[in-house]
């Protein structure tokens, strides 16, 4: 059995009274994607902010329970989040990238957590904008500002931000629902290809998406996990009846 | 229903002209400065209906308002210092002449007074005279000296402010604008980064309890009376700083200064809150999941990304440390000169407006000069309120 | 993967700055505490009821300061007098009435220019243009008119804010039961941002009260022991009542605890004056949930 990268131990989390998440089991292995899928409201971003804790920035959060990221419990006491979120790469629902240039955006995240030297920079930006399929529309143009990019290019500028960290695991929040076709089509291509390296996790509305790029897909309902299995399984051969209804589109 | 469509129109007639009153006042407010100032430039600077006077052959016509005030003041003492003969300056009024003649030539009721102002002046070449108009005949020896005009540049660059000097008062306000200046940019200097950090504590760091603390806080600052921050000034920093520096007297522009940077820290908060307030919440979580930790999102995403704003802030605060005036007329001194020091007294255009306007004889040289100060005024905030339109983030 | 990297590292950078924001915002606080406890201590014993209906007496350092008292209420009404109406109109106008362009541009332009003008510079206008132009003299008259224009702004902005945040559906709901623009305003919008302009009417008193440079040449008096009987009446003001104490009274040392008293019959109403506000905000948003 492969190296379990993501985990969540009967987790429970509350926006001050509301109960968001329910007894959350989950398990992610390394070198896998695993979609989240459920109708909106039902836990998904909840859940994927509590593998890097990103809830810390909503007043009145509580959680019970344990997440795991790479076998160290997330919400422990003695965990440095900034370590924390540095191995844990984010890509959020929209583009979002700093007014800054190409270069630079893809350069934060190594300035911030101290790397100093140029080379190395140099090196972690452009191997990460190539990862990213971005290298050839941009190599020209590194220290324009990403704001001037297209919508689908400032997202996979994104993606590269979070790889020059060199994360083990990527968490993608819907990132091509603000997309067009095209766009989403090669966000897709690369999830896939970056599954040789990264551990991911993403949260689609998007059924065929969920399909196409998944290993394992997780439904959710109402803040529980109701079934967890291989995406083939889930699509084909559902074990609960929610399941079913939802991905044969008579809710959500 | 015709009246009732004539009542709705009369209503929105009435909201109409409503909405033009304040782009009125500033038009106003323009004209009655202008039409109140403006003549200064056309003045002389020497009192009316005075006039001076020297001896035919002397060969000076006209001196300047400084010149006239050196020689009065005994550090000019010899016309070849002026461009003239190398004679010895003798300055006469119409004191040395009640004291050379005796009553009988100067008449019961003054009427002799001209016949001695033409015998002495006519007998001195060295004599400059300084009289009432009345008092110097119509058929006078002499030369009367072309009085001298207040100039753009003797205003505007004149580093003496004696508005009440005789003969010629002094309109420099170079010292005026340098005090205004020091003061103001001390205070800035002093405000803007107390603030900066307020409003970062404010929006960022500071739990719900600790904002309801400090939001009340700023409101009440803001509403202190400017004369109570200059009474607070007089009685307690005043006094402070004399003991803390050894100084003669505490009104210092330091005082100034510190009073003003207080004043001016609620403008300067609320504005560059709000401009850190204005930050997507998606730039700072993109920087937080990035590793990054609170204060480098602070300093490298969110600051950046609010800086407009925060320039906004800094330059309102300039804007209400310049205008202000009762606190820094109560705590500054206002000795009129050229600021060396921050120990020192110094005055600030507003202070000059408020302290000498209600002396100033209405509609003569000293009171449009004060108007022009006005004008000076109105015109920097007008240019400060302009800039922070332009750099101000446009709102969706 | 090491656990050591998960632990905690040193964060001091973030922790010191943080230290030092938190010192530098309550020393703020500590300011504020040190100007209003010292006049509130020092001013506490000076204030006395003869002191509050009193007349000024021996050079004003015996007495009371109601004559400053009234007068600045006079002023007070009689700036709100002139400028609520003509703000709340001119709000109503901003908002409801103009579209986004160069005239609705233009007004806001000037209204902040108007906001920016320093208090002297009123003064110096009030002066040229009532006192002397209008031949209105030295009266509550000219001031009240001077100080109106001087708070108009914040009276503009208020309206138009509290005006702002009313839901657009009401206004349509109000128009596809037949009622005119007017109508609507008066019935459905008003209402429901009344509490907002209110808070911006009450801003406006606090500012009026305290504000010296605009009355200096408009109307202030330096010392008169009687009540005024008209609008053309001069009066002494509170704020101007303190300057005089403070830097030019017959004798300043004697007439400190007068002074004191003044600085906190001012503080006072500025305190009273934001209670108020933050009351009239708080019943009003109970009021609405
Ligand atoms: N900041 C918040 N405060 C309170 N409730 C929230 C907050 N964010 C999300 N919720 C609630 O938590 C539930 C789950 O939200 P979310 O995780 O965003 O759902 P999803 O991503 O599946 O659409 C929803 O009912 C939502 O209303
Ligand atoms: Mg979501």
């Amino acid at each position: 059995m492969a190296d379990v990268k993501v985990e969540a131990k009967d987790f429970n989390l509350f926006y001050g009274d509301f109960q968001a998440l329910k007894h959350i089991n989950f398990k992610a292995e390394e070198h896998t994607i695993t979609a989240f899928i459920g109708p909106s409201g039902c836990g998904k971003s909840t859940l994927l902010r509590s593998f890097n804790r990103m809830n810390d920035l909503i007043d009145g959060v509580r959680t019970t329970g344990t997440t795991l990221v790479n076998g160290i419990s997330v919400y422990d006491k003695a965990v440095n989040v900034d370590e924390l979120r540095k191995q844990v790469g984010m890509v959020f629902q929209k583009p979002n990238p700093f007014p800054k240039s190409i270069f630079e955006n893809v350069a934060y995240g190594l300035r911030v957590n101290g790397v100093r030297d140029k080379h190395l920079i140099e090196e972690r930006v452009v191997t990460s904008i190539q990862q990213a399929a971005l290298w050839d529309e941009v190599k020209d143009k590194l220290k324009k500002s990403a704001n001037a990019l297209s919508g689908g290019q400032q997202q996979r500028l994104c993606i590269a931000r979070a790889l020059a960290i060199e994360p083990s695991v990527i968490l993608m929040d819907e990132p091509a629902s603000a997309l067009d076709p095209i766009s989403t089509a090669k966000i897709e291509e690369l999830i896939y290809e970056l599954k040789q390296r990264y551990t991911i996790i993403i949260v689609t509305h998007n059924m065929q998406q969920a399909a196409r790029v998944s290993d394992y897909t997780a439904f959710f309902y109402l803040g529980e996990l109701i079934e967890h299995d291989e995406t083939k399984t889930i699509f084909t051969n559902p074990k609960s009846l929610q399941t079913q209804n939802y991905i044969t589109g008579r809710f959500g | 229903m015709t009246i009732r469509k004539l009542s709705e129109k009369l209503a929105v007639g009435v909201l109409f002209s409503s909405s033009t009153v304040t782009t009125l006042a500033v038009l106003f407010i323009i004209f009655f400065l202008f039409r109140s100032g403006i003549g200064l430039f056309n003045d002389s600077s020497v009192e009316p209906h005075y006039t001076l006077v020297v001896h035919k052959n002397n060969p000076i016509d006209h001196l300047t308002s400084q010149a006239l005030m050196a020689i009065f003041d005994g550090h000019t003492t010899n016309w070849s210092e002026v461009g003239g003969k190398d004679l010895p300056i003798e300055l006469v009024t119409i004191d040395e002449i009640a004291s050379q003649y005796d009553e009988a030539a100067l008449g019961e009721s003054l009427e002799g007074v001209p016949a001695c102002v033409e015998d002495y002046m006519a007998h001195n070449e060295q004599a400059i005279g300084f009289f009432d108009a009345t008092f110097v005949p119509a058929d006078f020896s002499g030369k009367h000296l072309v009085l001298p005009k207040i100039s753009l540049a003797d205003f505007f660059l004149g580093r003496s402010w004696y508005p009440t000097a005789v003969p010629a008062a002094q309109f420099g306000v170079l010292p005026l604008v340098m005090g205004t200046l020091w003061v103001t940019f001390l205070a800035i200097l002093i405000a803007l980064p107390i603030g900066l950090i307020a409003a970062i504590y404010l929006s960022e760091i500071a739990d719900e309890r600790m904002r309801k603390v400090l939001k009340p806080v700023i409101e009440l600052l803001a509403g202190i009376p400017s004369v109570v921050y200059g009474f607070f000034g007089l009685v307690v920093l005043v006094p402070f700083i004399q003991r803390l520096f050894g100084l003669p007297v505490g009104e210092t522009a330091l005082a100034g200064s510190l009073i003003l940077a207080i004043m001016a820290l609620p403008t300067i908060i609320t504005i560059a809150e709000d401009a850190i307030r204005s930050t997507p919440v998606s730039l700072k979580e993109a920087s937080l999941a990035l590793g990054a930790t609170h204060w480098q999102s602070i300093r490298l995403v969110i600051l950046p990304y609010a800086r407009s704003g925060i320039m906004a802030a800094f330059i309102l605060g300039i804007g209400r440390a310049i205008g202000e005036t009762m606190a820094v007329l109560m705590v500054t001194g206002n000795a009129a000169v050229m600021p060396s020091t921050f120990l020192e007294p110094v005055r600030t255009i507003p202070a000059t407006i408020a302290a000498e306007l209600g002396e100033a004889p209405f509609g003569g040289t000293h009171f449009k000069a004060l108007f022009t100060l006005g004008i000076i005024l109105f015109v920097i905030t007008f240019l400060i309120n302009t800039a922070v339109e332009l750099i101000k983030p446009k709102k969706p | 993967m090491s656990k050591r990297n998960f632990r905690l590292s040193k964060r001091s950078s973030q922790w010191l700055a943080f230290s030092l924001f938190r010192l530098v915002s309550f020393s703020i606080v500590g300011v504020l505490f040190v100007i209003l406890g010292f006049i509130i201590v020092r001013g506490a014993s000076a204030i006395s009821w003869e002191f509050l209906t009193g007349m000024p007496k021996n050079g004003m350092t015996e007495g009371g300061i109601f004559p400053a008292i009234v007068g600045t209420l006079c002023l007070v009404a009689g700036s709100i007098v002139f400028a609520f109406p003509i703000g709340v109109l001119s709000g109503i106008y901003m908002n409801e009435y103009l579209k986004e362009n160069w005239f609705k541009k233009t007004i806001r332009s000037m209204t902040n220019n108007l906001a920016g003008v320093p208090s002297i510079v009123f003064g110096l206008f009030g002066m040229a243009l009532f006192v002397h132009s209008l031949d209105f003299g030295d009266s509550i008259l000219a001031g009240s008119l001077t100080l109106g224009l001087m708070v108009l702004p914040i009276i503009i902005r208020t309206t138009e804010e509290a005006l702002k945040s009313v839901d657009d559906s009401l206004r349509l709901a109000s128009y596809a039961l037949g009622a005119t623009k007017l109508q609507t305003i008066r019935k459905v919008v008003l209402p429901i941002a009344y509490p907002n302009i209110l808070t911006g009417l009450i801003l406006s008193v606090s500012r009026v009260s305290g504000e010296t440079a605009p009355i200096l040449f408009t109307v202030a008096a330096y010392f008169l022991p009687r009540l005024p009987n008209s609008i053309f009446d001069q009066v002494m003001a509170l704020p101007y009542h303190l300057y005089v104490l403070t830097t030019s009274g017959t004798n300043i040392e004697a007439s400190r605890p007068m002074a004191y008293g003044t600085a906190l019959v001012l503080i006072i109403i500025v305190l009273l004056v934001n209670l108020l506000a933050n009351a009239v905000r708080k019943y009003f948003t109970n009021k609405l949930s």
